[in-house]
C-alpha cells in the first residue's frame, strides 16, 4: 500500500533535482508525443535529435558571430522582459492574498491609451503636431493611469463591499478587450479594423551594434534594461519596505492587520493601483517601443501567462526573472518545433502543456512523499 | 483489585510516527471492565493520537492490539464498533440539522425513528442522561450535543467508551453531572477511558490513572494511591512548584474605567450588554465564564477592534509632572495639548509652543522641558488600534487566535516583533535590526525554543509560539495589558512562564486583564474577578475570598434553581 505523507522539511538541492528531474521527464514525454504524432518523426526516428534541437534552436540561430548579436536570442529576452513585466504587475496583488487575474486587461488598457495619446496627439499626417519628447511622456502616463485604474475598479468594490476579485478582474478584461475593438472602428474607419502603425510615440532605440544584422539588439534592449530595473525596485519594495511589510500582513491575515492597526482597505486599493500601474507600463512598453499600433489581441494572453510567472516563482521578483524565462524558452522552442517539422500550430500547444504540467506537478513531490506503509501482508480481521 | 481480572483491552508496544515526529513509542496499556482510566499527559503528549488507533482513525506503525485476549486490526471506525469500542471526540462530530435521534441512528440501517426513540430513551434513563431525541442539533447546547455523542457510542454497543477531554467545554455543573453518568456507566460493567490533563478530574473521578509523557507511557498507578505533586512530577518530568505567587497590589488606582457597553454581533445579535467595571494600574482583574459568554468582544472593543452601539472606555494615563514623550505620529496631538495649556516646564511656568518650530519643539520634548499638568483621561471608544497608539497609550492585547490575529504564522521572529513597532520613523524602509535584537532578547529572557529568529513562528510549539507573543505585548512596557486565555494548550512550564510574566507586570504598575478557563487558576492568580454571562456582568468578586462553587454559580446565573441544587 503506498500513501502520501507530508514533507516536514527538504533540502534545497533535493527540491532543485525534483524540479530538474520532472523537466526532463516532461521533454521525454514530449519525445514520445512527437514520435506518436508527427508522421516526419515516425518515419525517420534519427530526426529526434532535431526535436530536441528545436528548443535550442527556438532562442538562437546558428549563424550568429555571439550570441549578443543573435536575433533570436534577441527576441527571447525581449518576450522575457515583457512577460516578466507584466508578473510583476501580478506581484504585488498576490503577495496580498488579492487574485488580480486582470493583468491582461490592465495591460491592453494601458496599450490603447498609450496608443490613444499618440493618435491624437501625433496627427495624421506627415507632420507631428507634437514633438516626440511631448508625445512619449505623455503615452507613458496615459497607460499608467489606465492600468492603475482598471485595477483601482475592483479593488474599491472589493473594499467597499467585499466583492469577489477575481471574477471582478477577469470580466474588466473582456471590457478592455472591447473598448480597444470600439476605437478601432472609431479610428479605422475604412472597416478594416486594422490600424497600422503609427508614426509617432517611438521610443529611441539604444545602439549597441551599427551592424543591421542585429538591429533587434538596438530595439529591445531599453525594454529589458527597463524590466531589469523595475524587478530590482519591486525586489526591493516588497521585501524592505513599509509597504511591502504591510502588503505581506494583510495577504497572511486581514485580522492580524486589523489587530495591529493597518488600514486594510487603504493597503488594498494602494497595492492594486501599484498593480493597475505597472501592468499600464508593461502596455506602455508594447506600444511605444514594439507595435506603435493596438488590437484586441495586443498583449497575447501575456496577463495570463504572467499569473503562472509570478505563482512558480513564489511571487518572489528575482526568481520571476528565471520562471518567465523558462516559459518564453518553452514557448519559443515549442514554435519551433512546429516550424521544423511543418507540423500545425496546435502541437506546439501540446508540447507547452505537457511541459508545464510536469513542471507544476514537481512542486507537490516537493511538498509531499510517496511513502510504503509498513503493515502490508496483515490480514484484515472480521 | 483488578489484577485479579482478566483485562478487556491491551495495547502493547505501541508506536506511532508523524514523518519525523514521534507521537507514541513503545506504548503499554491495559484496561480492565468496570474501571475508569484516566490518561494524563500535557498538550502534545500523545494521548489522543494512542486513543485514535482504538477508535480506528490511525492505524499504528508497529505494536499489538488484543480484545480479550485475541490479537484484532481496527482498520477503521466501523472495526472499533464492532470490537464495542467507542469514541467521543473532543470535537463533536454530528450534523447540526439533524435531531439527537437521527444523529445517534446515522450509519445504522434497518429501524424506523420511533424505535430509535425510544431505545435512546431506555438507554438515557439507564445512565441519567437528560435527552430529548427529537430535538435539533442546532437548538442545543454544548452539554447537549456532547450528551449526544455518548449515547450514539452506546446505541452501537460500545463497552469501552474513549472521551477526549470531555470537560474543556463543560460548566463546573456540567462536569459533575457528567463524572456521576460515568460512575453509573461503570457500574454497569462498562469500561471508560478519560483523557484529560486535569490533575484534580483525574483524582476524582478515575479509578487508575496512566501517565504519558512525550509520547511516552510513563506509569499507570492507582488513583487512590496518588497524589497531585507525583502525578504532576511524572507528567513534568521534574520536581515544579503548582503555587503561583501573589503580592498585595501596590496602590492601585483606576486606569480603565468602562461603562455601559453594548456591542452587537454582524447577525445583530446583542454580545454586551451594559458591561460595566473598572481596572486598576498594578492589579490583576480576571475575566471568567464560559467561553462565548462575550470575553472575546469585550476585549476586541477595549483594543479598538469591536463596534461599540454605546458606553465609554476612558483610560487615564497617570502622567501628572511627568515628561511629554511622541508616540509614532503624534506631534499633532502634543500641540494640539500645548494649546490647551495642558504643560508646564521643570519651574513650573506654562508651556507654549507659539513662534517655535517644530525642531525646536521636538528639542523641548526630546530634552523633557515639557511636563504634563495633570494626569490625562480620554475616551478610548470608536478610536481604531492605531490611533490608540498615537495617542500615546500602551495598550497591550494578547489575543485568544495567537496565529490569526496575534502573530503572521509564515514569518519568523523578527518580523513578528516588527508588527508593532514597523511604523517607527519616517524611513520609507523598515528597519530590521532592532525587531531582531528584541526577538533575540526574548528567546533568551523567555527560554524559547526555535531554530532562530528568522524560522517561521507556527512552525514553533504552542507555549513558544506563545512566549513570542506575550514577549512582544510587553517589551512596550504597557500600561494596561489584556491576555485572552493565554495558557490553552500550553504545558505546565510554559504556563508557569506566563503567570510570573504576568505578575512581573502587575508590580511594574500595568493593569492586567486575564480572560481564562481555569478557575483553579483565576483564584490563584488574580486579585479581583469579573464574572460574564451571556454578555453581561454577573458578578464581581474578591479573587482572595471566593469560593469555587460561587463562581460556577455566577458563570451560569440564568439557571437559578439549577445551582442551588448543585451548591449543597
Amino acid at each position: 500500500m503506498i500513501h502520501l505523507a507530508k514533507r516536514d522539511k527538504i533540502h534545497p538541492a533535493a527540491a532543485w533535482g525534483i524540479r530538474i528531474a520532472a523537466f526532463v521527464l516532461g521533454l521525454l514525454v514530449c519525445g514520445l508525443l512527437a514520435f506518436l504524432m508527427i508522421d516526419k518523426l515516425r518515419n525517420n526516428p534519427a530526426k529526434i535529435s532535431d526535436f530536441y534541437l528545436s528548443f535550442i534552436n527556438g532562442i538562437s540561430s546558428s549563424n550568429a558571430a555571439n550570441i549578443w548579436m543573435n536575433r533570436k536570442f534577441w527576441v527571447f529576452l525581449k518576450n522575457l522582459a515583457l512577460l516578466l513585466c507584466v508578473a510583476l504587475a501580478l506581484t504585488p496583488a498576490f503577495r496580498m492574498r488579492f487574485w488580480n487575474i486582470g493583468g491582461e486587461g490592465q495591460t491592453l488598457i494601458g496599450v490603447l491609451a498609450a496608443i490613444a495619446v499618440s493618435f491624437y496627439m501625433g496627427g495624421k499626417g506627415k507632420t507631428a503636431l507634437n514633438p516626440e519628447w511631448v508625445i512619449i511622456p505623455l503615452m507613458l502616463v496615459a497607460a499608467v493611469i489606465a492600468g492603475a485604474l482598471w485595477a483601482l475598479i475592483p479593488a474599491l468594490f472589493k473594499s467597499k463591499w467585499n466583492t469577489n476579485e477575481t471574477l471582478f478582474t477577469l470580466m474588466m478584461n473582456y471590457i478592455a478587450i472591447e473598448l480597444v475593438s470600439y476605437f478601432l472602428i472609431v479610428w479605422v474607419p475604412n472597416g478594416s479594423s486594422a490600424l497600422g502603425e503609427l508614426p509617432y510615440g517611438h521610443m529611441p532605440d539604444l545602439v549597441v551594434y551599427p551592424e543591421k544584422a542585429v538591429a533587434p539588439a538596438n530595439k529591445y534592449l531599453l525594454i529589458v534594461l527597463i524590466v531589469l530595473v523595475v524587478s530590482v525596485l519591486l525586489f526591493v519594495y516588497l521585501s524592505r519596505s513599509k509597504h511591502g511589510y504591510e502588503i505581506s500582513v494583510v495577504g497572511e491575515s486581514e485580522r492580524t492587520a486589523r489587530y495591529i492597526g493597518i488600514n486594510v482597505k487603504k493597503v488594498t486599493i494602494r497595492t492594486m493601483i501599484l498593480s493597475g500601474a505597472l501592468c499600464g507600463l508593461a502596455g506602455f512598453l508594447i506600444a511605444a517601443c514594439l507595435d506603435h499600433s493596438v488590437n484586441t489581441d495586443s498583449v497575447g494572453g501575456q496577463g495570463f501567462t504572467a499569473i503562472m510567472v509570478s505563482w512558480l516563482a513564489n511571487f518572489n521578483p528575482l526568481v520571476m526573472i528565471f520562471t518567465s524565462g523558462i516559459i518564453v524558452f518553452l514557448n519559443q522552442g515549442a514554435s519551433q518545433i512546429s516550424t521544423t517539422f511543418n507540423v500545425s500550430g496546435a502541437f506546439p500547444s501540446v508540447v507547452i502543456g505537457v511541459m508545464l504540467f510536469f513542471i507544476i506537478g514537481s512542486e507537490f513531490f516537493i511538498r509531499y512523499k510517496l511513502c510504503r506503509s509498513r503493515d502490508e501482508g496483515k490480514e484484515k480481521v472480521k | 483489585m483488578q489484577n485479579t481480572k482478566k483485562p478487556f483491552l491491551e495495547m502493547k508496544n505501541i508506536t506511532k510516527c508523524f514523518g519525523e515526529v514521534v507521537a507514541n513509542h513503545g506504548v503499554n496499556l491495559d484496561v480492565y471492565p468496570g474501571e475508569v482510566l484516566a490518561i494524563l499527559g500535557e498538550n502534545g503528549c500523545g494521548k489522543t493520537t494512542l486513543m485514535n488507533m482504538l477508535s480506528g482513525i490511525y492505524f499504528p506503525d508497529e505494536g499489538h492490539i488484543l480484545v480479550d485476549g485475541k490479537e484484532v486490526v481496527i482498520r477503521d471506525p466501523k472495526d472499533a464498533f464492532d470490537l464495542k469500542i467507542g469514541m467521543i471526540h473532543q470535537h463533536f462530530k454530528l450534523v447540526d440539522i439533524f435531531t439527537a435521534a437521527e444523529n445517534i441512528d446515522l450509519g445504522i440501517k434497518g429501524s424506523s425513528l420511533k424505535t430509535v426513540n425510544a431505545r435512546v430513551r431506555e438507554i438515557a434513563d439507564r445512565y441519567g442522561f437528560n435527552i430529548d431525541p427529537e430535538k435539533k442539533v442546532y437548538d442545543m447546547s454544548v452539554s447537549e450535543k456532547q450528551t449526544v455523542e455518548i449515547i450514539k457510542v452506546l446505541y452501537r454497543g460500545a463497552d469501552i467508551l474513549i472521551l477526549d477531554e470531555p470537560t474543556a467545554v463543560l460548566t463546573l455543573q456540567e462536569i459533575r453531572k457528567l463524572f456521576a453518568i460515568l460512575r453509573s456507566m461503570v457500574a454497569d460493567g462498562k469500561s471508560v477511558i478519560i483523557i484529560t490533563h486535569k490533575l484534580n478530574e483525574v483524582l476524582e473521578v478515575s479509578d487508575r490513572v496512566a501517565i504519558m509523557r512525550k509520547g511516552e507511557h510513563i506509569a499507570t498507578v492507582n488513583t487512590s494511591e496518588a497524589t497531585e505533586n507525583m502525578l504532576t512530577e511524572m507528567m513534568v518530568g521534574k520536581k515544579i512548584s503548582l503555587n503561583i505567587d501573589r503580592s498585595e497590589p501596590l496602590d492601585p488606582q483606576p486606569r480603565l474605567e468602562i461603562t455601559g457597553l453594548e456591542a452587537l454581533n454582524p447577525e445583530g445579535i446583542p454580545v454586551l450588554k451594559n458591561v460595566s467595571f473598572t481596572v486598576n494600574g498594578g492589579e490583576i482583574l480576571g475575566i471568567a465564564g464560559i467561553a462565548g459568554s462575550g470575553q472575546k468582544e469585550l476585549l476586541e472593543a477595549i483594543a479598538g477592534l469591536q463596534p461599540l452601539t454605546s458606553g465609554s472606555i476612558v483610560f487615564h494615563n497617570p502622567k501628572k509632572n511627568k515628561p511629554v514623550t511622541f508616540y509614532h505620529k503624534s506631534f499633532k496631538r502634543v500641540c494640539e495639548l500645548a494649546a490647551a495649556g495642558a504643560f508646564h516646564d521643570p519651574s513650573g511656568k506654562p508651556v507654549s509652543f507659539s513662534g517655535l518650530s517644530k525642531a525646536q519643539i521636538m528639542q523641548l520634548v526630546k530634552e523633557g522641558q515639557v511636563l504634563f499638568n495633570e494626569d490625562e483621561a480620554m475616551n478610548l471608544r470608536d478610536k481604531t488600534p492605531l490611533e490608540i497608539r498615537e495617542l500615546g497609550v500602551r495598550l497591550s492585547f494578547v489575543p485568544e487566535d495567537r496565529l490569526g490575529m496575534g502573530l503572521v504564522g509564515s514569518m519568523g521572529i523578527t518580523d513578528n516583533m516588527m508588527l508593532r513597532s514597523y511604523r517607527k520613523g519616517h524611513s520609507f524602509f523598515v528597519d530590521r535590526k532592532k525587531p531582531q535584537e528584541l526577538g533575540k532578547r526574548i528567546i533568551e529572557e523567555l527560554e524559547v525554543v526555535t531554530p532562530g529568529v528568522r524560522t517561521p513562528v507556527r512552525r514553533l510549539s504552542g507555549g513558544n509560539v506563545q512566549k513570542v507573543l506575550v514577549g512582544r505585548e510587553i517589551s512596550s512596557s504597557p500600561k494596561v495589558l489584556m491576555a485572552a486565555y493565554p495558557v490553552r494548550g500550553l504545558d505546565i512550564n510554559s504556563s508557569y512562564t506566563i503567570y510570573n510574566l504576568l505578575n512581573k507586570q502587575k508590580q511594574n504598575g500595568a493593569a492586567v486583564v486575564f480572560v481564562g478557563e481555569d478557575l483553579d487558576v483565576l483564584m490563584a492568580l488574580c486579585d479581583r474577578i469579573v464574572v460574564m454571562n451571556s454578555g453581561t456582568i454577573t458578578g464581581i468578586v474578591d479573587a482572595r475570598t471566593v469560593q469555587k462553587e460561587e463562581l460556577g454559580a455566577l458563570m451560569t446565573k440564568t439557571y437559578p434553581t439549577d445551582t442551588a441544587k448543585e451548591a449543597e
